[in-house]
């Protein structure tokens, strides 16, 4: 009796999982909204993509107005990656622009739901904070803590979502498809007709990843590239390189897809050690690979996550607290790819070799000190 | 039993009466797995191949035959993962981008790794804190100290003459086309280990400490000086691993993270007792070899991960049984 429950309850359990990731990852509605959204144009003022939103539906919020100094709080999942390292340190450049916030108070999560959830049910009890802005860690596990925050001070979320409409507005670049387009169209362009692909990933199983991944397998199946092989380097240099040095030994690469630019370097050095042409590659906006991409002029193109949206929360919270409009209830910015015509712009050899250039933070205060450049 | 364990390791290899010589099983499996390499990829009998395949083992073969002093003197060493981390993070940092600086970052770095190594080695043995929590004490420190250090983005890069060790292949070698540097500080690295555990008096002490603390006191071993020995060759291979792992793949803020277990995962399919008073420098290298192996093999099968993941498990659960069929066979020690 006792099996047969188990057994009963595992095999619901793997459908509901199963279920639910049919159900995220590949959504062709989703996939085709976000790539409209790649070309089209953004409101607000030129050349500050952080205060740039998509659409015109805003939020009122003139019942949050409230008379300054504010104490804005935040919920961080983690500080535990260099995208998180450059976007954090953002986020305490931005306060700074902004006599009006008394204290950012912030609490960091350590990569961890259970610590997050009762971070967040301490900020609201401590009762200091005017304003909560939260980056949650995952999901599903968190939307009941930011329900239970909304119902007592206006709550900003950004990066990865909620599974409510509760907070004032989520705050986010286009998306994960949006990401794998540009890549996966940059791939399709450059590289041969039929020509082999590599797909290197993180980890499975992340949302913002698997639909990196599924917009990008979309563009090859439609133009006819040949997927070699997805393989999970769990954004580990050496492990990358023996998994490129491998298939190299094996076959032809021409192209190299990767949902995330950390390991790009040595995807390609992986090929220079095998004495072999560079391929065509998708990186991200890490410097190491801008550095390699100016040095050596192989075909690629970074598709960026930008961090300059760690900037905008702050920006949200101050005009919540005033009482003045936000977009909203989701606050989409524009999410650019750096390509050969504007690497300049972005490549940057006093700046540490995993900052993320697309960060928006050039002119903010105690640049570049404060984000470990020269 | 200390005694023929002692014995043992005076002659390794050596045909003992009435008995055949016997060869750790660690080899047949290690040959088993090459030749299933060659036959999934018949490119791996090409220079290129074989000497990719032992370059990237390299790292992990000197971390094992560095763990295995303390896992012989009946401890482990957890720390070694970040103390990986640290030395990667840590050179970026003082390297400063700048190439000149290598020829002191690295005996700073062995510096910082000899004085992880005494630490743990003190913390043990005079405190008395078992090392399974000194030494994950130390891997939370150490991993601190590298964030905090870095702000969790170092800020240079590794110049070559810093990947010198763990990137480079010296050409133009008769009959093997090229050899990478990383192997010959693998050679050189596993010679001195080898000699040091297995033709000197600390090799028997260090087997005498982990059969039998009490036994080996009592017969006039410093027990604090051997432990503490134990852990700072384990902290100086993790340095120097370290260095060709920077060296092959660049700088990146987890490197490490893994590697103690692989690395005890290594001594053991090598047929190391993890309570210490048996295991072999060679034996334990051949286990980190077996490991890189599995992981190759699997790579060059090109099974989905899921299978990979099983399949992966199932080989080194057969190791480990492979290995303790041939302790109990050995007597029982």
């Amino acid at each position: 009796m006792k099996r047969l429950l188990t057994a009963a309850l595992s095999a619901a359990l793997i459908a509901s999982t199963a279920q639910a990731q049919q159900l995220n990852f590949d959504d062709p509605a989703e996939f085709a909204r976000q790539r409209e959204l790649l070309t089209a144009r953004a409101n607000g003022p030129d050349g500050e993509p952080w205060v740039q939103y998509y659409g015109d539906q805003m939020a009122d919020t003139a019942k949050f107005k409230k008379e300054g100094p504010y104490t804005i709080c935040f919920s961080n999942a983690g500080v535990n990656n260099a995208w998180r390292v450059t976007g954090w340190t953002n986020m305490q450049a931005e306060v700074k622009l902004h006599p009006e916030i008394k204290e950012l108070i912030h609490v960091d999560a350590e990569g961890s739901d259970d610590k997050q959830i009762s971070d967040i049910d301490d900020l609201i009890n401590g009762g200091k904070c005017n304003a909560l802005i939260v980056s949650p860690n995952t999901t599903a596990a968190l939307t009941p803590a930011v329900e239970k925050a909304c119902a007592k001070l206006p709550v900003i979320v950004f990066d990865r979502g909620v599974n409510t409409k509760c907070p004032v507005t989520f705050i986010h670049p286009v998306g994960g498809y949006g990401f794998g387009i540009q890549a996966g169209e940059f791939v399709a362009a450059n590289a041969p007709t039929g020509a082999n692909v590599l797909m290197l990933r993180i980890v499975p199983g992340v949302d913002v990843l698997e639909t990196r991944a599924s917009a990008a397998k979309h563009i090859f199946k439609e133009k006819g590239l040949n997927v070699i092989g997805e393989e999970f380097t769990e954004g580990d240099n050496a492990k990358t390189k023996s998994i490129v040095e491998d298939y190299l030994q094996r076959g032809k690469i021409d192209a190299v897809w990767m949902d995330a630019g950390a390991t790009a370097v040595a995807a390609l050095e992986a090929f220079e050690d095998s004495g072999l042409p560079l391929p065509v590659i998708t990186g991200e906006d890490q410097q190491d690979f801008l550095m390699k991409w100016k040095a050596e002029g192989f075909k690629a193109i970074a598709p960026t996550y930008p961090t300059y949206q760690w900037r905008t929360p702050i920006i949200a919270a101050v005009k919540v607290l005033k009482g003045e409009p936000v977009p909203g209830p989701e606050w989409v910015m524009p999410q650019p790819s750096i390509t050969a015509e504007t690497l300049d712009e972005y490549v940057n050899d006093k700046m540490p070799p995993l900052h993320h250039a697309m960060c928006g933070c050039e002119k903010l205060p105690d640049y570049p000190a404060a984000w470990g450049g020269q | 039993m200390s005694q023929q364990t002692v014995s043992s390791t005076e002659a390794p290899g050596a045909p003992r009466s009435g008995r055949l010589p016997k060869i750790n099983p660690v080899f047949f499996v290690l040959a088993a797995l090459l030749v299933a390499i060659t036959l999934s990829n018949p490119n791996f009998v090409e220079p290129t191949g074989y000497m990719n395949f032992l370059k990237r083992a390299a790292p992990l073969a000197i971390l094992a035959a560095g763990q295995i002093y303390v896992i012989v003197s009946g401890g482990f060493d957890l720390s070694v993962g970040s103390l990986i981390t640290l030395t990667v993070v840590g050179s970026s940092m003082l390297l400063n981008n700048n190439a000149d600086a290598t020829w002191w970052v690295i005996p700073a770095m062995y510096a910082a790794g000899l004085a992880v190594g005494i630490v743990n080695g003190l913390v043990v043995s005079f405190l008395r804190v078992p090392s399974l929590i000194a030494t994950l004490g130390m891997m939370i420190t150490l991993n601190g100290a590298a964030f905090m250090w870095s702000s969790g983005s170092p800020r240079g890069y590794l110049p070559e003459t810093f990947r010198f060790f763990g990137r480079v292949n010296i050409q133009g070698i008769p009959l093997i086309q090229f050899i990478p540097v990383a192997l010959l500080v693998l050679l050189a690295f596993g010679s001195c280990l080898f000699w040091l555990m297995h033709r000197t008096n600390l090799g028997r002490m260090l087997h005498a400490i982990g059969d039998n603390p009490r036994a080996a006191q009592m017969s006039g071993v410093p027990l604090e000086r051997v432990r503490i020995t134990a852990f700072v060759v384990s902290s100086l291979s993790a340095v120097t691993a370290g260095i060709l792992l920077g060296g092959f793949a660049g700088v990146s803020t987890d490197v490490g993270v893994g590697y103690e277990l692989q690395a005890i995962t290594a001594c053991v399919i090598g047929g190391a007792q993890l309570l210490g008073g048996r295991g072999s420098v060679p034996a334990s290298i051949a286990g980190a070899l077996t490991l890189t192996a599995i992981f190759t093999l699997l790579n060059f099968i090109g099974l989905p991960k899921p299978v990979r993941d099983v399949v992966q498990g199932v080989i080194l659960i057969v190791a480990v049984v492979l290995a303790t069929y041939r302790r109990n066979r050995a007597g029982g020690t």
